[in-house]
């Protein structure tokens, strides 16, 4: 691999995660949500690690561990809700969850 | 690719192309642990979770149908919008740093574990903590309370 | 010594205001009577001691306590008792406690028996201070006070709520005057640093120039208070209204003592009206014109007590014309013969209209004379001394001093000498007018009750001192006997005669063919020959006339159409108030916030999600803007 910009790992970064985003916005479904929110975790985990080997550090890749522990207990715990949703509610849509309206 | 299926199986293949992407690129900034590990833990476990659930909920045909009625094209604009703002704000910002080339060097595991456990010692036994957490939080949610109703008093669809 | 002559009313007051309800009638009357006549005992013996060893520069003085001080401003209860004050203080507490023990068979049998005399205590001992207040703060007390008695009593049978309007109009109009008085006051002490009445007077004229525009506009204001008290023109609406009180309340408070309050505010106050020619014009001109005005109207009224107040309001303008033209002692002697016939001709009217039970036009009244012997005479007495007839009664001696000064005194002029003289020929004229249609003529309703002793002996009593008050002044040219001025001079200035007057021989004679004139014209148009009268009536002009001068020559409807309508008119449109909108505004414009914000607090994840994602593109636009 010849050099290449710290800059432009970042940038790849930002794309990921802003299309992260919109998946969040624009879906209904749950589970979609959910797989949304995992791409945008990603994003975040690739410019830690991008950060880190820029300075040559090993921090980056040990922030990326954490967050990628975070992220399974997050699915887990998410996807555990999915299925009481399902089961109490018997529709997958995040707009008819709307009991906590003020 | 991911966020545009319909199908949430198709979706969620697609995003193991993306984390299988997302290691390679590790692998090129030289971090070799960090990119096995995704592999491992992000497409290995968390997909199988996600399928475990789109299984277990039979989200197939009903669901497909259901998400070619919510996405449509009017859905994408706000969004679209709003992130393609903060997309171009981020990237102003990034490339207002300097210019900065640099060598791939690749940082050894080794460095990553005698930093793992020598200075953020504390960090990883609260992701301990937290995973814990996530294992009880999940099993106790997850948990299907059984209603015993006499037969003549059942209603809806008999529980699992 | 001097403080017990206003306490005694004010004890008297306390105990029938706290425990009223539990005493006797015949207690209430003792309280309420002997505190007043004890003290009108009290000032009769220092009365007499004063004449007979005056002290050392002709007062009494003492000081209570230390009432406030503020800033440069100090403040004591301090009674301060000279030969003006003695005059007043007499008459008050004298004339006070015949009425009082008039009132005592009057008010019988009211069922508020304490309540009204508490209140006429507390009247009494609120113009006590006044008339003996060192202080103008203090005076101001005893004035706001008797302001409040005369509301309280004007409206003592508050059921009717006529009674409740009369009330009512008698305090806001003597407010204004009130409240221009207080200003004056501010001024005063702005100028001079200090409300001692002894030390205003003495450092005015060493303070003030002769005719400043500051000494004007104070004298003014102080006119302006005593104007709203003594009923002169303008504020004159509230006293014929304020007879809707008991005759008592009507004889003590509107026709003997409060509304002398002016006359006294401005005698006290004499250096500075001194120092202002326009003011003492200016007072001069106000009491002519309210007395002429006054007269007119009362010689149409219908209603006995109404005659009486628009008389009244016509002899306090003769005061004001008095004090005007520099003649200070003369309106002081005035005051001193008018309270006595003026509170015998109220309380012979009250006895009057109880015996015909509540009858109040003296139309429906007639052929009183041989019925009520007592009534007759002392009514005589009393309407005798109102139009000044010669040598017999007290107010021919007052009056005739009034109308010579009104000529001669320094600021007198040919013009305020006519009007007081036109004004003294329709005095007599109305007053005959009375006596005829009351006394003389056919019975037209039957006597129900006779007065009982208690009202009769006050009446005779006040008749005499009516009829005998005056010889203690005599005019200059006759006898020279003129004991009442050279006490009162002791205080007020020397009246100052112009230069190369008439002799007051001619003024005195066509005083008096004013008085016989009037009276012959009232005799012929209501006994000899009744059928002019009618005649008049039949004329569309002269009921016009007289309509106008029944209604007070329109003072009322003119207030009315400038003050009241405009007034009530604003309040209409202000009824959802405008300030109060302005605070509902504020509620209802965050509530319709909450509910625009509300909107976004639907529950809806993605909502949520979009706002953060706004949140955060706000922060990051800011960063990179700033």
């Amino acid at each position: 691999m010849s050099s290449f910009n710290a800059n432009t790992v970042l940038i790849v970064a930002a794309v990921l995660f802003v299309l992260g985003l919109v998946g969040v916005l624009t879906r209904k479904n749950v589970v979609f949500m959910l797989i949304s929110v995992e791409v945008m975790l990603n994003a975040a985990g690739l410019a830690f690690v991008a950060a880190g080997s820029k300075w040559q550090q090993p921090d980056g890749q040990v922030m990326f561990l954490f967050i990628l522990a975070m992220a399974a207990a997050e699915v887990s715990v998410g996807l555990a809700l999915v299925l009481q949703i399902h089961h109490q509610h018997k529709t997958m849509d995040v707009e008819d969850l709307k009991e906590l309206k003020d | 690719m991911v966020i545009t299926r319909y199908r949430p199986i198709h979706a969620l293949l697609y995003l193991v192309v993306s984390f299988l992407a997302v290691a390679m690129i590790f692998l090129s900034l030289g971090a070799p642990f960090v990119a096995v590990l995704e592999i491992i833990i992000y497409a290995g476990a968390i997909i199988v979770l996600f399928i475990f659930v789109v299984m277990m909920l039979n989200l197939g045909k009903d669901t497909a149908l259901q998400e070619k009625e919510w996405l449509q094209p009017k859905v994408w604009l706000v969004p679209s919008l709003l992130s393609l703002v903060l997309l171009v704000e981020m990237v102003v910002l990034l490339l207002k740093g300097s210019e900065f080339s640099m060598q791939v060097p690749v940082v050894d595991p080794r460095k990553v574990s005698l930093s793992l456990y020598g200075q953020y010692i504390i960090a990883v036994e609260l992701a301990g903590f937290l995973l814990m957490a996530g294992i009880v939080g999940a099993a106790h949610i997850g948990k299907h309370t059984k209603r015993n109703l006499h037969r003549f008093l059942q209603e809806g669809e008999p529980e699992k | 010594m001097l403080a017990y002559i206003p306490a005694l009313p004010f004890l008297g007051f306390l105990v029938l205001s706290l425990a009223g309800k539990y005493l006797s009638k015949n207690s209430i009357a003792w309280i309420g009577a002997g505190t007043v006549s004890t003290a009108a005992i009290m000032v009769i013996l220092s009365g007499i001691q004063f004449l007979q060893n005056p002290p050392v520069d002709g007062v009494y003085k003492q000081l209570l306590w230390q009432w406030f001080a503020a800033g440069n401003l100090s403040v004591a209860i301090s009674l301060r008792v000279d030969a003006l004050s003695l005059v007043f203080v007499f008459i008050i507490t004298f004339v006070g406690a015949l009425i009082h023990i008039y009132s005592t068979a009057f008010m019988r049998r009211d069922h508020d028996y304490a309540r009204f005399f508490a209140c006429m205590n507390l009247f009494v001992c609120a113009m006590l201070l006044l008339v003996m207040a060192d202080n103008l703060v203090l005076l101001y007390l005893g004035w706001e006070g008797v302001g409040l008695c005369s509301y309280l009593l004007i409206g003592f049978w508050y059921e009717t709520p006529a009674n409740c309007n009369a009330a009512n109009k008698a305090f806001l109009v003597t407010r204004m005057g009130d409240t221009a008085m207080l200003i004056g006051l501010f001024l005063l002490f702005r100028e001079l640093g200090t409300l001692d009445i002894p030390v205003i007077l003495e450092q005015s004229p060493r303070h003030f120039t002769q005719g400043a525009s500051n000494i004007t506009l104070i004298a003014l204001l102080l006119l302006a208070g005593g104007m709203g008290k003594s009923a002169q023109l303008p504020l004159q609406t509230w006293l014929p209204d304020a007879m809707a009180g008991p005759s008592p309340v009507s004889a003590l408070i509107h026709a003997a003592t409060m509304v002398t309050a002016g006359v006294y505010l401005i005698a006290r106050m004499h250096g500075l009206f001194q120092l202002s020619p326009i003011a003492m014009s200016v007072t001069a001109a106000i009491g002519a014109l309210t007395l002429f005005v006054a007269g007119c109207s009362a010689m149409v009224q219908t209603d006995i007590k109404r005659i009486l107040a628009y008389s009244t309001i016509s002899q306090l303008g003769y005061m004001f014309l008095a004090l005007g033209v520099g003649a200070w002692s003369a309106a002081i002697f005035h005051f001193f013969t008018h309270a006595f016939f003026k509170a015998l001709l109220f309380l012979a009217a009250g006895a009057v209209i109880e015996a015909l039970h509540h009858e109040h036009n003296i139309f429906v009244m007639g052929g009183l004379k041989n019925k009520m012997p007592v009534v007759f005479y002392t009514f005589l007495a009393g309407a005798a001394a109102l139009s000044a007839l010669p040598f017999i009664s007290a107010g021919f001696y007052s009056k005739d001093q009034v109308l010579w000064y009104a000529w001669s005194a320094g600021n007198g002029n040919a013009l305020l000498w006519t009007l007081a003289l036109a004004g003294a020929f329709i005095t007599a004229l109305y007053s005959t007018r009375l006596m005829l249609v009351v006394f003389w003529g056919e019975m037209k309703t039957p006597i129900k009750d006779y007065p009982a002793k208690s009202m009769t002996i006050p009446l005779i009593v006040l008749a005499v001192l009516s009829v005998g008050a005056g010889f203690i002044e005599w005019p200059h040219n006759l006898v020279h006997l003129s004991l009442f001025s050279d006490f009162v001079e002791k205080v007020l200035p020397a009246t100052v005669l112009k230069e190369n007057l008439p002799p007051e021989a001619i003024f005195q004679l066509m005083a008096v063919l004013a008085t016989g004139l009037g009276i012959y014209i009232g005799y012929v148009l209501y006994y000899r020959n009744k059928a002019i009268i009618a005649q008049w009536k039949r004329s569309a002009g002269m009921m016009a006339t007289r309509n106008f001068l029944f209604r007070g020559w329109g003072f009322d409807q003119l207030y009315d159409t400038v003050l009241v309508k405009p007034f009530m008119f604003i309040t209409r449109i202000n009824k959802s108030d405008v300030f109060d909108q302005l605070y509902n505004g504020i509620a209802q414009a965050s509530l319709r916030f909450n509910r625009l914000l509300s909107v976004s607090q639907n529950g809806s994840l993605r909502w949520y999600i979009v706002g953060v994602l706004i949140g955060i593109l706000f922060i990051i636009t800011l960063q990179l803007f700033l």
